[in-house]
C-alpha cells in the first residue's frame, strides 16, 4: 500500500501537523516505504492468532483508588504561555 | 406513509471513583480549575497512565447487573483526535476487547408492556476536560480537573422504537448506576450523559434508514424532546423526497431547536490503535465472584422484596425502588412504623404518602427525599396517627403542613392543634342532633325519598356534620350513625 500527496495532506490535518507542498512529496515516499513493510508482514497467514495488544508478554497491574496527587497548578501554570482564573488559555476552536 | 423510529444509544456514564482512571488526581466535583489535574493528566512527557483498579470493579459490577459476559482481558486503544480539553491527542478507550460484553435491560412501560433492550457492550475510557469559550477575548480558557475521569459507555443495539422506550431504559440505566454506588447520577453536573442515535424507515422494511446522532443530552426531558424534534425532521426530509445525511446534532434545551455539528466528513477518523504504555489487564472468576457478592441490591429484586416483606403492589413497590434513596426512606419510615404500631403489612400508606403529599412538597420545595425534614420518623408518626384513626385522612394533611412549617411531630401538633378526631359516640350524637333538629325540612324530604336516592341526600347532612365537628369528626363513624338517625 503506498500513500500520495493527498493521504498525506489528511492525516496532517487530522494531526494537527504543518507539512509544506515542498515536503509533502518526500513524506509520502517514506511513509510508503514503512507502509511496504507492513504489507510484507501482512502476508503472513495468522489465522487463529489473536492480535497483539502489547509486546510485553505481562499483565497490566492496577492501583488502588486513592489520592495521591497534590495540587500543583502553580507550578504546572508556571510554564504555560498563558493562563487566566486558573484556565489555561489556548487559540480558540469552536464548531 | 407510515414511518417506524429506529433508535439506539450511547450513554456516558461517570464512574464515581475518588480518583482518575490513570492518575491519583482527585475526581471531587466543583474545584477551583485545573487544582485536580495532574501531569498525567495534562499529558506532560514522560509520565505514564497507571490504571485504577475500583474503574475495573465498578464496570464489573455494571456488566454483572445487565446480565453480560464480563471481558476477563480487556484492552485499551487511542483514539486519535485533535480538541484542546484532549492535551494528549487522544483518547484512552477500549475498543476490540472491552470490559464488558453483549447483555440486556428489561423495561416495563405503561400499560404493562414489558421491552428487552439489548446492550451492544460497555467499554472503560477517559473524560475529556472542559472547554470555556466566552470571556476570553478570542482564546478559549480549558480546564482539565474532569480529564481522565473514569467512564464507561454503554452502547445499546438499536432496538428501541420510540421516545418512551428510549426514556424508559435511560432511567433504567440511572436507577440501576445509582443503586450500585458506581455513579452519583447527576445528570445536571454531566455525571450521565446520552447520546441518540435516530433513523426512521418505512414501517414493515427491514433494512435501517441513515441515522444522525444527537450528543450530550442531560436530562430525560431534553431527551424526550431532542427525538420527537429529530424523528420529526426526518420524516418531512424523506416525505419531501430529500435524503438523510449522516451526521452529529446538538440539541438546545432552552430553544428547543437542533443544529448540525460536525461539517468535515473525515473527522470521525479517529485511527485506533493499542496504547503501547498499557497492558491488557487481566481479571479472572474468582475476581468477578468477589464482586458480585459485594454488589448491592438491584433495584428489581428489592422490588420483589418490597412486595413479599412489605406487602406493597407490585407498582407500589416499583415506583418506590425506581431512586434508591426514596426506597431507603421508605424502609426507614416502615421500620419506625412497625416498632410504634405493631403493625405489619400497613406500609401500604406510607407509600401512598412518599409518592403523593411527600413526593410533592418535596418537588415543589426543590429538595431531596434523603435530605427531607419531614424525615421517615416523622412521616411514620403521623400514618400512625391515621391508622389508629386519630387523624382523618384530610386533617392529616394539615398535620403534615405543619410538620413541613417545622412544628413537631404529627402527636404535638394533633396536641397544640386540638386537631384529634372526634370518633367518639355521644359527641358525635350532639353534632347529629343539633343538625337533624336545625334541617328538619331536609330530614322529612329524605324519610319521603326512595331508598336509592337517601345516598345522595345523606351527602348534605355529612357536609353540615363535617363542617360542626371543623372536619374532625371520623367520616365512617359519622356516616353509621347518621344513616341509623335518620332512618329513625
Amino acid at each position: 500500500m503506498a500513500v500520495d500527496r493527498s493521504d498525506i495532506a489528511k492525516l496532517a490535518t487530522l494531526a494537527r501537523i504543518a507539512i509544506s507542498d515542498d515536503e509533502a512529496d518526500e513524506v509520502a515516499s517514506r511513509i510508503s516505504t514503512v507502509l511496504a513493510l507492513v504489507d510484507q508482514l501482512q502476508a503472513v497467514n495468522t489465522d487463529g492468532v489473536l492480535p497483539m495488544a502489547h509486546p510485553l508478554d505481562a499483565v497490566q497491574r492496577l492501583r488502588a483508588d486513592v489520592v495521591t496527587e497534590p495540587n500543583q497548578r502553580e507550578l504546572f501554570q508556571s510554564i504555560a504561555p498563558a493562563v487566566q482564573d486558573g484556565l489555561y488559555l489556548v487559540p480558540q476552536v469552536i464548531e | 406513509m407510515q414511518w417506524e423510529t429506529v433508535i439506539g444509544l450511547e450513554v456516558h456514564v461517570q464512574l464515581a471513583t475518588k480518583t482518575k482512571i490513570f492518575s491519583g488526581a482527585s475526581t471531587a466535583f466543583g474545584a477551583e480549575p485545573n487544582t485536580q489535574a495532574c501531569a498525567i493528566d495534562l499529558a506532560l512527557p514522560g509520565t505514564l497512565p497507571v490504571a485504577n483498579e475500583q474503574a475495573f470493579r465498578y464496570a464489573t459490577m455494571f456488566g454483572l447487573a445487565v446480565n453480560a459476559e464480563i471481558g476477563k482481558r480487556s484492552v485499551f486503544e487511542r483514539k486519535n483526535y485533535f480538541y484542546p480539553d484532549l492535551p494528549k491527542g487522544y483518547q484512552t478507550t477500549q475498543l476490540a476487547e472491552p470490559i464488558v460484553g453483549p447483555g440486556f435491560v428489561d423495561l416495563e412501560l405503561e400499560g404493562g408492556r414489558t421491552k428487552r433492550v439489548r446492550i451492544h457492550h460497555a467499554h472503560l475510557e477517559e473524560d475529556a476536560g472542559k472547554s470555556l469559550h466566552e470571556d476570553f477575548a478570542g482564546m478559549s480558557g480549558i480546564d482539565l480537573n474532569r480529564a481522565g475521569t473514569p467512564l464507561i459507555e454503554v452502547v445499546t443495539e438499536p432496538d428501541m422504537r420510540n421516545a418512551e422506550e428510549a426514556v424508559a431504559f435511560a432511567k433504567k440505566l440511572h436507577s440501576i448506576v445509582t443503586s450500585l454506588e458506581i455513579c452519583d447520577g447527576e445528570m445536571s453536573q454531566g455525571s450521565m450523559r446520552f447520546d441518540v442515535n435516530i433513523s426512521v424507515r418505512p414501517k414493515g422494511q427491514e433494512k435501517l434508514g441513515t441515522r444522525t446522532e444527537t450528543k450530550n443530552l442531560n436530562s430525560f426531558k431534553f431527551m424526550e424532546e431532542a427525538i420527537a424534534l429529530e424523528v420529526e425532521r426526518q420524516i418531512d426530509v424523506l416525505e419531501d423526497g430529500g435524503k438523510i445525511k449522516q451526521e452529529t446534532r446538538l440539541y438546545n434545551g432552552d430553544t428547543k431547536k437542533a443544529r448540525s455539528m460536525r461539517s468535515k466528513e473525515d473527522s470521525n477518523d479517529y485511527r485506533y490503535f493499542p496504547c503501547p504504555d498499557l497492558l491488557p489487564v487481566i481479571i479472572d472468576d474468582e475476581y468477578i465472584e468477589s464482586v458480585r457478592k459485594q454488589m448491592p441490591e438491584l433495584p428489581e429484586a428489592k422490588r420483589a422484596r418490597f412486595v413479599e416483606q412489605y406487602g406493597l403492589s407490585d407498582y407500589d413497590a416499583g415506583q418506590i425502588t425506581m431512586d434508591k434513596f426514596a426506597a431507603a426512606y421508605f424502609e426507614a419510615a416502615a421500620t419506625f412504623f412497625k416498632n410504634t404500631a405493631s403493625q405489619t403489612g400497613e406500609t401500604k400508606l406510607i407509600a401512598n404518602w412518599i409518592m403523593a403529599d411527600l413526593g410533592a412538597y418535596l418537588n415543589r420545595t426543590e429538595q431531596r427525599i434523603d435530605q427531607s425534614p419531614v424525615t421517615p420518623e416523622l412521616l411514620s408518626g403521623l400514618v400512625v396517627r391515621i391508622k389508629d384513626g386519630t387523624l382523618s385522612s384530610k386533617i392529616a394533611k394539615q398535620v403534615f403542613e405543619a410538620i413541613t412549617n417545622g412544628e413537631g411531630n404529627a402527636d404535638t401538633i394533633i396536641e397544640t392543634k386540638g386537631l384529634k378526631q372526634v370518633s367518639d359516640t355521644g359527641a358525635l350524637e350532639k353534632i347529629i342532633d343539633d343538625i337533624l333538629a336545625a334541617n328538619t325540612a331536609q330530614v322529612e324530604g329524605y324519610r319521603a325519598a326512595a331508598e336509592d336516592k337517601r345516598a345522595k341526600m345523606l351527602g348534605f347532612f355529612v357536609g353540615q356534620a363535617m363542617k360542626a365537628s371543623k372536619g374532625q369528626a371520623n367520616p365512617q363513624a359519622l356516616n353509621e350513625l347518621l344513616v341509623k338517625k335518620l332512618n329513625g
